[in-house]
């Protein structure tokens, strides 16, 4: 194995400061769709603005630079509790280099660790596969939008609702209705639907991985991810929960099989800058992978 | 046409905006988050100022009466002279200070918050009585406001960590939008109403 931590460096100063295509162009056709001089577009037109000022300018498109979440796939032979001192030393390095904030908090104090790193932070995802290089994904996920996160049990006696489609649309619409602006409209939603309460939100936020113009391999979630997008939209949140025709970019969702008793259907809020990136590295060589 | 606001503001200049108005303000303002609001509450409103906490407790008395608390944790570069400089600084989701803003904004005679996602009926009634407002920021634009910070002046406590320290600093035409008034009007409970009539029409199709 090698010594992936200068790569990883890169890996977190592009994700936080870059933004992916897909999400750039739909906040992009978002404007056209605002009345001129409302608050609406001109929330939009600024997000366009700090977005190119940060890619030229190399500066954090948001100082909540979040939780850095990594999903690591590498080959045979790798030693993971290497990666993993790897990772955590670039997002050291990153934060000394201001690419990210000192976000590391003790729960109860609130005691900051001051490097970015503590318990379980960064959060590191491991998976072992047959191919000969190392592919890193990193997603800065912020507070503000981890925060309109929500998780339904299905039915229950405070959320009347079906184990079907249609209790699921349900749900979703609900936690859009929640969440306002105050993450960041407009979002984008990632729902798990099933597991048990932990892996449910972890396929949540895997979701938000996805090319916002992908289709659902399931053609009746993909449906109903179209249907909801549409629906949250009509909800007229808008941007920044300011009044508008765009509340949310997308919405994506998976299943897991679940246990008789659980039916879970948990939302990952991430704001409009969903800052995501891939990496493969292949013979010490690094480059970045379209989403 | 956007409104410009020097800081200190005065009461009319507050009870002269209504909501949608657009506002670049200028002068010394500070930054005032979650330890911040908390500290604020339990050392100075709650009850008696302990002896150690009596120079903050001046400092704040003397400067955010009739200035700005922004809700932000920034970004911050160190530079060879000492001093510092913001490199990321967007607003922070207002809701959480909403046990403590009212009486921060009454207590100190603070003029405008600038935060983003709005606050609730408490801080609306005490802008209504104390004369303030709630200016929204863009969230996520930290780049962008970042450069209307034109100095970092000081900063205090930073020993709650660097996003959660107050900060004090120069800004100049820094981008708002007034979403609560000192009139009892707020943008977010109109559109939480709109949108939830709209949500029980979708879920009865």
């Amino acid at each position: 194995m090698h010594d992936i931590k200068e790569h990883l460096l890169e890996l977190i100063k592009v994700t936080s400061t870059d933004l992916p295509a897909d999400v750039e162009d739909a906040l992009r056709k978002a404007v056209d769709d605002e009345q001129p001089n409302s608050s609406a577009r001109s929330a939009l037109e600024t997000i366009l603005e700090n977005i190119s000022m940060s890619r030229e300018s190399a500066r954090p498109i948001c100082q909540d630079t979040g939780t850095p979440i990594f999903y690591i796939h590498h080959p045979h032979g790798w030693s993971q509790m290497k990666l993993r001192q790897q990772t955590i030393a670039a997002v050291q390095s990153a934060t000394e280099q201001s690419y990210l904030r000192p976000n590391a908090v003790e729960a109860v104090s609130g005691k900051n660790s001051g490097n970015n790193t503590g318990t379980d932070f960064p959060t590191v995802h491991f998976e072992e596969w047959e191919k000969d290089h190392v592919r890193a994904a990193l997603m800065l996920k912020g507070g503000g939008c981890e925060n309109c996160g929500i998780q339904y049990t299905i039915p229950s006696p405070e959320f009347p609702a079906s184990r079907d489609l249609a209790g699921i649309r349900k749900a979703v619409l609900d936690s859009a209705h929640k969440a306002q602006g105050l993450g960041c409209a407009p979002g984008i939603l990632g729902v798990g639907i099933g597991g048990d309460r932990a892996t449910s939100v972890i396929k949540a936020k895997e979701q938000l991985f996805r090319n916002l113009n992908d289709s659902n391999p399931d053609p009746q979630l993909d449906k109903l991810e179209k249907q909801l997008h549409r629906e949250i939209n009509e909800l007229g949140i808008g941007p920044m929960g300011f009044g508008g025709k765009t509340t949310v970019l997308g919405v994506k969702m998976a299943e897991l099989h679940r246990l008789p008793a659980s039916f879970f259907v948990s939302i990952a809020y991430m704001c409009w800058a969903n800052r995501r990136q891939v990496m493969i590295i292949k013979d010490g060589v690094a480059s970045f992978e379209r989403i | 046409m956007a409104t410009k606001l020097d800081v200190p503001i005065s009461e009319d200049q507050i009870r002269s905006l209504k909501v949608g108005d657009q506002v670049l303000l200028s002068g010394v303002i500070y930054t005032g988050r979650d330890a911040a609001h908390k500290y604020m509450i339990d050392n100075f409103i709650s009850g008696p100022c302990p002896d150690s906490e009596r120079e903050m407790y001046k400092i704040l008395q003397r400067e955010l009466a009739g200035s700005v608390i922004y809700h932000c944790g920034p970004v911050v570069r160190k530079l060879p002279n000492g001093k510092y400089e913001f490199v990321a600084a967007g607003p922070t989701t207002s809701i959480r200070e909403e046990p403590y803003q009212g009486d921060v904004i009454e207590h100190f005679g603070v003029r405008a918050v600038i935060g983003k996602g709005g606050m609730r009926d408490k801080t609306l009634a005490a802008c209504k009585k104390s004369g303030a407002v709630y200016l929204h920021a863009i969230g996520g634009a930290a780049t962008l406001i970042a450069r209307s910070c034109e100095e970092v002046v000081d900063v205090y406590k930073l020993d709650f960590g660097v996003p959660e320290a107050f900060w004090k600093i120069r800004v100049k035409d820094f981008p708002t939008v007034v979403t609560m008034d000192a009139h009892g009007q707020s943008l977010h409970a109109a559109v939480r109403e709109e949108s939830g009539k709209m949500l029980q029409q979708l879920l009865a199709s």
